[in-house]
């Protein structure tokens, strides 16, 4: 269970996330949308901890992310996070990028290691780009790497920061298809998305944020139906239709 | 390494002669080496402490490094050359040289490196963290070779620069290259063979670099 619980970031003078509260169960796809930045990201960079806070605690079964003691090189294996750049190692194989971390942060032996990011590799549809370098890989390609590369540190949760923002229209899809498939798995997952279908069709819960604030949090059903509890949220589906 | 010594003012340019230019080619070529490994190392780690600390760049090692990239190599070396004698601890020729040109090499790399570092962005290395790795992973596994790859031309055109550079520790009366050709020129009254002479030595050795250098870039490349 990821459990944040009132936390306040700030960027110098800048307030992004004005008190912030949101459990997510395990097996819950909850995707957040919003505008630019509203703090979507920025909620996803507290939860494992890539950005401190002001304020609050975030709880990722039950460790306190935030808290002096915590290890959060050990918390972060269990978070597996998918950006809108899909950062490859551009030195690295496809199978030497997803294997690299298991092999050095988890200590797998290669052999081991190479087994798990071949699986993963095969798990997002990329089996017969094994030993290609990510220069010769689409961003739809890299991105689903990316995801391999998450994957293969057998993570509890995935976050997922607007990880089709940066594609070429043609080349979403299959980012999105590979992110219903680990939905459809079961895969605990917090996507910031600007992509409503996805939200509409994989969500378990919508959040909307605003300006630092979740205005609304609730099934898609409430949020992209007729009547959003908030006027917000309206307005801001509205003007994207 | 015993240098041969000319009996007779103003003989002309012999074979033996060349014997003479290479024995103070392999001199270049150990004080290159030397200066230029060791540079690098300590450019790693200068280079490093730049990228980490602002206030550590900006106030007290950048300016050290900056007034090292900045004064005239000829300069540094005669004022170092004569100041270890002053501080009690004379030096001879070759180390004073060899120190001198190392400092130098390490703050060319330092920049470098510190270029190569911040090539590899945030983005990058937060996804690195986000897998869990650590600083020091992190470090290893992606800012390094990543970083290390783009600014390696760079990093070739420093090494190129230092071993030619060394020609100036002659002004100190080491004999490298440069010296051992200007005493045969006095000798044989023949610059121009001389000359020639010496700068197919300095291309004998900057070519291998570079010819190695541009198949490892073609390698990574593809």
């Amino acid at each position: 269970m990821i459990e944040v619980k009132n936390i306040h970031k700030n960027f110098g003078d800048l307030h992004v996330l004005k008190g912030i509260d949101l459990t997510v169960k395990k097996g819950e796809v909850v995707c957040v949308i919003g505008a630019s930045g509203s703090g979507k990201s920025t909620l996803l960079y507290c939860i494992n901890g890539l950005e401190k806070i002001q304020k609050g605690e975030v709880f990722v079964n039950g460790v306190s992310v935030h808290a002096k003691g915590t290890d959060i090189n050990k918390l972060r294996q269990n978070l597996g996070m998918v950006f809108q750049q899909w950062n490859s190692f551009p030195h690295l194989t496809a199978l030497e990028n997803v294997a690299l971390s298991p092999r050095i942060v988890k200590k797998m032996s290669k052999k081991e290691a190479n087994e798990t990011a071949k699986k993963q590799l095969i798990h997002v549809g990329l089996e017969d780009k094994l030993n290609v370098y990510p220069s010769a890989l689409s961003g739809g390609q890299q991105q689903r790497l990316a995801i391999a590369r998450a994957l293969a540190m057998d993570p509890e949760y995935m976050l997922f920061d607007e990880a089709t923002s940066a594609l070429d229209p043609e080349l979403v899809g299959e980012v999105l298809d590979t992110m219903r498939l680990l939905a459809k798995e079961g895969m605990t997952m917090i996507c910031v998305t600007h992509e409503m279908s996805f939200a509409r069709d994989v969500s378990d819960r919508v959040a909307y944020f605003h300006e630092g604030v979740m205005e609304e949090i609730g099934p898609p059903e409430q949020i992209f139906g007729k009547n959003p509890k908030s006027e917000n949220t309206k307005k801001f589906l509205t003007n994207i239709r | 390494m015993e240098q041969s010594t000319a009996v007779v003012f103003f003989t002309g340019f012999q074979l033996r002669d060349i014997w003479y230019l290479a024995e103070a080619a392999g001199r270049t070529l150990l004080i290159s080496i030397i200066s230029i490994t060791v540079g690098s190392i300590l450019g790693c780690v200068f280079g490093w402490m730049l990228y980490s600390s602002k206030w550590l760049g900006a106030m007290t090692l950048g300016l050290v490094l900056d007034a090292f990239r900045s004064v005239p190599l000829i300069i540094q070396l005669i004022l170092f050359f004569n100041f270890f004698p002053i501080i009690g601890v004379p030096l001879d020729p070759f180390t004073a040289g060899t120190f001198v040109l190392t400092i130098y090499t390490a703050a060319l790399v330092a920049n470098v490196v510190r270029g190569g570092i911040e090539a590899v962005g945030i983005p990058m290395r937060r996804s690195s963290r986000s897998l869990g790795m650590s600083y020091w992973q992190d470090m290893r596994y992606v800012v390094w070779p990543i970083g290390l790859r783009a600014v390696f031309p760079a990093w070739v055109g420093v090494a190129l620069g230092v071993m030619k550079d060394s020609s100036l520790v002659s002004v100190l009366g080491y004999v490298e290259l440069l010296r051992a050709s200007q005493i045969l020129i006095t000798r044989t009254q023949e610059p121009f063979i001389v000359l020639a002479v010496a700068g197919a030595f300095y291309f004998a050795l900057s070519y291998p670099l570079s010819k190695f250098s541009a198949r490892l870039e073609g390698k990574w490349q593809s």
